[in-house]
């Protein structure tokens, strides 16, 4: 569960400060599937990078999971991202130098999980988003929308309450885009609370909620097709 | 919590994954700690070498050379003009009367041609007397070396070196033959077993006659060291004390030789090269320093190149702490796999140093080889420290968003 209270989120440029994140208050249940939207600078990015704990606020409370994370300190945040935030990135973000395996294994080797346990759980995330004959594969060898999998399965490989998607089909064709979306949609009916920043109605049309944003403000907060 | 296997292999992939970088690090640790090496052994050579000439003169040993090395005023002997005087047999035998001389040695050096049957060699010739060769450790491999007897009785026979055996009677036997020396007779009474250098003179290559002989021969009434033994190293001072008194008695009241112990030698060469072997040594540490630098460099372009990557990993779950972890380990790896580099080039190098040159022993000291190490172990992850804490306190938004 998530619970923002009067969050401020300021940014000095040069003389002015930038409200980027205006007195904003929310609450987002667990399985949840939230879609944000809004014009470049509106503070929605800003707003999934405090949530994803990328980022601290200016002022304001962020409880997670019924635990008050603005509190934490680094460290304790890390941890927190290792265990139950999970990210997916428009540009992917692969480690090129690493295989499609090493790179979906890295969240659970920064936890410290003994190897074995590790290669039985990073062979059954290949198994289940169809790419274990793409295990040993390093990222410039796999599609666009391949390399979107991985993400998926690094980012989930965890097992994180909360996974975060910010323009996950941006860089994708309409069919790998329209697969990668399916497979988030599925993981959300596992359980998962899906909370995703894009640009196309068509994928906010898609979600049980559409938060839209406008100069560091709520403007509205809808559920799609009411 | 990352485990420290995973971090190793994390950081080792980096490392392979950028060939380039790595060989060009590896390349500047490894002539560092290299250069360190084999200049130390260098040095270190030249003190071995010099310490062995010294000691290859024999033990407890004070030599006396006409002259003095100090310059000293109101002398009357130099105000009326008298000049120095020669050091005598005379002198060398009245150094014997001190019961804390075990023997002495006179010495006279010169050159002239030796001949037996047409065939001439000009050689250092050294006259002497039968002290020398316990004074100088030598051994004899034929023959005996020159008879006890009266030092100033000039009798006609040499003893040779083992180049002078070879070169001059060939197949023959030397021992017994008739050699002729300038315009003299000598009968080979022995020939010498001892090989190597001794104050500059090969041992092979040399003649030694009684030193009367070699008196009248070279036409020289003084002779050109007095060689005296002392039989503890704790009388050195009375016999230098009794040496200068007994030579100035017999030069009416003239200070004029120049006593000098092999210690005091030993010790000042000892110094001066020990302080040499410092001092390359510190500047091949320059190198090290340097390579030091390097390694900051190409960490902190490593750090902005991985700048995605670092801000990945902790969106991920690392902590600062993982990524100072991460970053330092990587400065490890290199800094020890170069050392090692350097250690096995450094050996390579002070090896083929004493292929090149056998009288040196080249080998570095093991206090340079291990600082060396050290050191260079120690600047790889001091200079990557920096890097690594500006890689760990990366803005992880910052750091995703730039491409």
């Amino acid at each position: 569960m998530i619970k923002l209270v009067n969050i401020h989120r300021n940014f000095q440029v040069g003389e002015q400060t930038v409200h980027a994140l205006n007195d904003i208050n929310l609450e987002i249940t667990d399985a949840e599937y939230v879609s944000i939207m809004g014009p470049s600078g509106s503070g929605k990015s800003t707003l999934l990078n405090l949530l994803g704990l990328l980022d601290r606020p200016t002022s304001g409370q962020y409880f997670l999971n019924n635990t008050n994370v603005t509190d934490l300190d680094e460290t304790e945040q890390a941890l927190m991202r290792n265990k139950s935030i999970g990210f997916v990135f428009q540009t992917f973000h692969l480690v090129p130098r690493l295989t499609a395996a090493e790179n979906i294994e890295l969240p659970l080797v920064l936890a410290g999980i003994p190897e074995q346990q590790r290669k039985d759980r990073v062979a059954a995330a290949l198994d289940s988003l169809d790419l274990s004959n793409r295990a040993d594969h390093k990222p410039e060898q796999l599609s666009g929308g391949q390399r979107q999998r991985v993400a998926i399965a690094r980012a989930t490989i965890s097992r994180p309450s909360v996974l975060l998607a910010d323009e996950p089909t941006g860089n994708l064709d309409q069919k790998s885009g329209l697969n990668v979306i399916e497979i988030l949609e599925a993981l959300n009916h596992k359980g998962i609370t899906l909370i995703m920043v894009t640009h196309d109605e068509s994928l906010g049309a898609r979600s049980t909620r559409s938060i839209r944003m406008l100069d560091g403000r709520i403007e509205s907060d809808t559920v799609p097709g009411k | 919590m990352l485990l420290t296997r995973d971090a190793i292999k994390f950081s080792w992939q980096a490392l392979t994954a950028n060939t380039t970088r790595t060989f060009l690090m590896l390349l500047a640790m490894s002539i560092g700690v290299g250069s360190v090496v084999i200049l130390t052994s260098l040095g270190e050579g030249a003190r071995n070498y010099v310490t062995a000439e010294f000691s290859a003169l024999g033990t407890n040993l004070v030599i006396v050379i006409p002259g003095r090395s100090e310059t000293s005023g109101g002398n009357p002997a130099t105000m009326m003009g008298v000049t120095e005087r020669d050091l005598t047999i005379n002198d060398a035998v009245a150094l014997t009367r001190n019961p804390d001389v075990l023997r002495i040695a006179p010495l006279n050096i010169g050159a002239a041609e030796v001949s037996w049957q047409g065939r001439k060699r000009e050689i250092t010739i050294q006259g002497s007397s039968h002290e020398l060769l316990k004074l100088r450790q030598w051994k004899m491999s034929q023959g005996k070396f020159l008879p006890k007897m009266d030092l100033e009785r000039a009798k006609s026979v040499c003893v040779i070196g083992n180049k002078v055996r070879n070169e001059i009677f060939g197949a023959h036997s030397a021992l017994g033959q008739w050699m002729r020396i300038g315009d003299r007779r000598y009968r080979v009474i022995g020939i010498l077993d001892s090989e190597g250098q001794s104050l500059g003179i090969d041992i092979g290559d040399t003649v030694i006659i009684p030193v009367a002989s070699a008196q009248s021969l070279f036409n020289v009434p003084s002779l050109f060291r007095i060689f005296v033994e002392v039989k503890t190293r704790a009388a050195i001072p009375e016999v230098i004390t009794f040496i200068k008194e007994t030579l100035r008695e017999r030069h009416q009241g003239v200070e004029d030789v120049t006593v000098i112990t092999q210690d005091a030698v030993l010790a000042t060469f000892d110094r001066i090269l020990g302080a040499l072997t410092y001092a390359v040594g510190g500047i091949a540490a320059i190198s090290l320093a340097v390579a030091g630098i390097l390694i900051m460099n190409v960490m902190l372009v490593t750090v902005s190149q991985r700048t995605s990557e670092i801000g990945l990993l902790k969106s991920l779950g690392a902590s600062e702490q993982n990524i100072l972890m991460l970053i330092l380990i990587e400065a490890v790896l290199l800094s020890t796999l170069g050392a090692i580099l350097g250690f096995i080039l450094g050996q390579l190098g002070s090896w083929a140093i004493r292929s090149a040159f056998p009288v040196l022993p080249a080998y570095a000291p093991l206090w340079a080889t291990f600082a060396s190490l050290f050191v260079a172990m120690l600047t790889g992850v001091l200079f990557s420290l920096l890097p690594a804490k500006k890689a760990a306190r990366l803005n992880p938004v910052d750091a995703l968003m730039r491409h």
